[in-house]
């Protein structure tokens, strides 16, 4: 978590010696652009030794990667769907990152999120209540059950010291039991037998596709909560107290800064992400709460949050990438033969390159802005 | 591996790759074959529900002109809407056979409306009027094969106690548990089937748990519906007793026990969907048989089958491909409530649709 020190210190950097400060800033920042290019075009590389050993053409598979995931409008439109809950998932992670935790819960909190937004809507479903009125309440209630139940690691991190890694992962095991407890008793439709689900909200407070894609909402969504956020924790003095606080907590404390309120703040934050991700898988796509709601979003977007460095602008495109991957990842199965694991090897090659390319960061000279050689 | 790394090999056959792929259009094929998308929810080498139908598909590959893409691991979620689209987009499917029952509600429903010209065949009893007219659904009557179990299970266990390891107490389930009990009891008029009730399709922890404690009571020979059934009959071959398999061929995970097995036998509805096509014919909406339509089958027969259970199950299913019924009494339940006065002589019959009882004879209950 030294990120937030990092940037800290290149905003008060003395003043450098040559050249434009834009054009150096540049090349300061093209660093956190550089380095994880190369730790994906590296894990590429890996992947095709993976796929030689096994008697496959790497090339096939990148030419089935470009024309599942990005090669068409239709393409377009399986990665962006598929990339969807990944945004607001990554969030979860990102946003306690900045303060140094590591919330690892989110899958939870996404299907209470989606449980709280059916429960709410169920009851009004042919009673003729205006989508106007219960659409927000739905929205509400997810954000309201995923924020909480994040906030509860957080508060347990902060009045009792409890790890919020396990508790947030143990949480999210209740949360998914709780409301299977609903779906497959209180609230379940008579008419589901074999899946156990809640009565459908409806056609009416269901969320539609955005106009000209073959992707809901939710896409456009997230991108909007990331970039909100991103300036949130880049721009205002909230986002630099939580990044100070992230770079080490007993200074932020001795300087007055209200640590606890912090870490609250982003967990709650964090959750709501979440719920909202869990509203979507509701509104948008499954119509009604059942077990389908941990599909595994939340997991995934662990590892979005952690290729996007935390970063919350990264995370669209990042999420993009894994979306296309995952979309693309089907024709894999189809055209090659590969089981469905292969993109999962690719992924995990993707991730290990860039946790070690972590190290990296600082080692070139060639981003530095001062004029001082060597190890910083 | 090492010719896989012979560096001008490489080259040429990925360049030749790369070269085809940029040359050749991407769904268009010269002969025009039917392409067939099949979706599975798991893995198709589950030894299950997905198995069956990855070895149903292996009958469709072999005709000639019929092209198949498969994919497996599809999750229950927007995720099979977009495989189905892929399949038909950049693949060019024109017969979809999306086999998790949770595909159906909102999922199929939705692509079907969307890609009118496109089939959809759904694994489960689902269609009804006013559904999409090009999409349906199929399924078979996995509990006469059930009840050829039951037959050879009636002999081959020595002490009569048979255990069933269940998911859920619904019908589908209620009605292999039953129909089993009915062939166990004509051979074995004294047979008991113990059943333990899991929850859901899929925990294999609990299936384990529910086997052993099933072997605890006595039984001493174990079947199951689960979704994949793998568990249970590895448990109960470790236990020493035998078992029946369930959905697929289960035979080499039971070396010593298995006696035979429930098995569906999709090629059949997959060949005659892909036979309809190519006669230019319309699919029909709802397709179900057993063994009397040759959509179901046993495995073949284990060292646990004893030479009269082989013969008695042989003659069964003999019988049921006339269609003799499997329920000739009045239908009793484990409460000694009468349920049905005159079982009916048709095994497809409405009643037996909505079994939401076990007959007498079964130790368990449905709450």
């Amino acid at each position: 978590m030294t990120d937030a020190i990092g940037a800290a210190a290149h905003l008060t950097a003395a003043p450098p010696r040559r050249g434009s400060t834009l054009a150096l800033r540049l090349r300061a920042g093209s660093e956190y652009l550089v380095i994880p290019v190369l730790a994906v075009l590296a894990a590429s590389g890996l992947f095709g030794l993976f796929l030689l050993a096994v008697g496959k053409s790497p090339l096939t598979f990148l030419d089935l990667i470009w024309v599942g995931g990005f090669g068409s409008a239709f393409s377009w439109g399986n990665t962006l769907a598929r990339a969807a809950p990944l945004v607001l998932t990554a969030l979860t992670v990102a946003i306690p990152a900045q303060l140094g935790l590591t919330i690892i819960g989110g899958e939870g909190a996404l299907v209470l999120g989606g449980f709280a937004a059916a429960a709410v809507a169920v009851p009004f479903v042919g009673s003729g209540a205006p989508a106007l009125a219960v659409m927000p309440l739905m929205v509400l209630a997810s954000l309201v059950a995923g924020g909480l139940w994040i906030g509860l690691a957080g508060l347990l991190r902060y009045r009792r010291g409890v790890n919020e890694t396990i508790a947030s992962l143990l949480l999210s095991y209740v949360a998914i039991a709780v409301t299977l407890f609903f779906v497959e008793g209180p609230l379940r439709d008579p008419a589901s037998t074999a899946k156990a689900s809640t009565r459908p909200i409806g056609a009416l407070y269901a969320v539609g596709k955005m106009p000209g894609l073959n992707v809901h909402w939710g896409f456009a969504v997230g991108v909007a909560v990331a970039i909100a956020l991103g300036v949130l924790m880049s721009r205002t003095t909230f986002g630099f107290a939580a990044r100070i606080t992230g770079g080490n907590m007993r200074a932020a404390q001795a300087q007055g800064l209200p640590v606890g309120r912090l870490m609250m703040s982003c967990c709650l934050i964090a959750g709501a992400c979440a719920g909202l991700a869990g509203y979507f898988e509701v509104a948008a796509v499954q119509g009604r709460a059942n077990a389908s709601l941990a599909a595994g979003y939340g997991f995934t977007g662990i590892l979005v949050s952690f290729l996007a460095r935390h970063n919350p602008f990264a995370i669209p495109p990042v999420a993009v990438l894994f979306g296309g991957l995952a979309a693309a990842g089907g024709l894999v199965q189809r055209r090659m033969g590969m089981p469905d694991a292969t993109v999962l090897v690719l992924q995990g090659f993707i991730f290990v390159v860039l946790l070690a390319s972590e190290t990296l960061y600082g080692r070139f000279s060639l981003f530095r802005i001062s004029g001082r050689q060597g190890r910083a | 591996m090492p010719a896989s790394f012979d560096r001008r090999r490489f080259l040429q056959t990925s360049g030749a790759a790369a070269l085809a792929v940029g040359v050749l259009p991407r769904a268009a094929i010269a002969a025009d074959p039917l392409t067939i998308g099949i979706v599975y929810v798991g893995a198709r080498d589950d030894f299950g529900w997905n198995q069956a139908h990855a070895v149903g598909v292996k009958a469709l590959r072999e005709l000639p002109n019929v092209k198949v893409v498969e994919e497996e691991n599809v999750p229950e979620t927007d995720a099979v809407s977009k495989t189905m689209e892929s399949m038909i987009n950049l693949d060019g499917a024109k017969l979809i056979l999306p086999t998790s029952f949770g595909y159906w509600s909102p999922f199929v429903l939705d692509e079907a409306k969307a890609n009118p010209d496109v089939q959809f065949r759904h694994a489960a009893p689902l269609w009804k009027e006013g559904d999409p007219k090009n999409s349906g659904s199929y399924f078979a009557f996995l509990d006469q094969a059930h009840y050829v179990d039951g037959v050879a299970a009636g002999l081959a266990s020595k002490s009569g106690k048979l255990g069933f390891v269940a998911a859920k107490p619904i019908g589908i389930v209620l009605r292999n548990i039953n129909s089993f009990l009915a062939g166990a009891r004509t051979t074995n008029p004294n047979a008991t089937v113990q059943v333990i009730f899991t929850g859901d399709w899929s925990l294999p922890v609990r299936e384990a748990e529910a086997t052993n404690a099933l072997v605890d009571a006595g039984c001493d020979l174990i079947t199951c519906h689960v979704d994949g059934p793998k568990v249970v009959i590895q448990t109960a071959e470790s236990r020493g007793v035998k078992s029946c398999g369930h959905n697929a061929d289960q035979s080499p995970l039971a070396p010593k026990g298995f006696v035979t097995g429930a098995e569906y036998k999709w090629g059949t509805i997959y060949t005659g969907f892909a036979g309809l096509i190519a006669k230019g014919q319309p699919l029909p909406n709802i397709t179900f048989g057993g063994y009397d339509r040759d959509m179901v089958q046993n495995s073949p027969y284990g060292a646990g089958a004893t030479e009269p259970a082989r013969k008695a199950a042989d003659a069964a299913i003999a019988k049921l491909r006339t269609g003799a019924p499997i329920f000739t009494t009045a239908i009793k339940d484990n409460n000694g409530k009468i349920v049905l006065a005159n079982a009916p002589k048709d095994n497809y019959a409405e009643p037996l649709n909505n079994m939401d009882y076990l007959v007498e004879g079964v130790i368990g209950s449905t709450h």
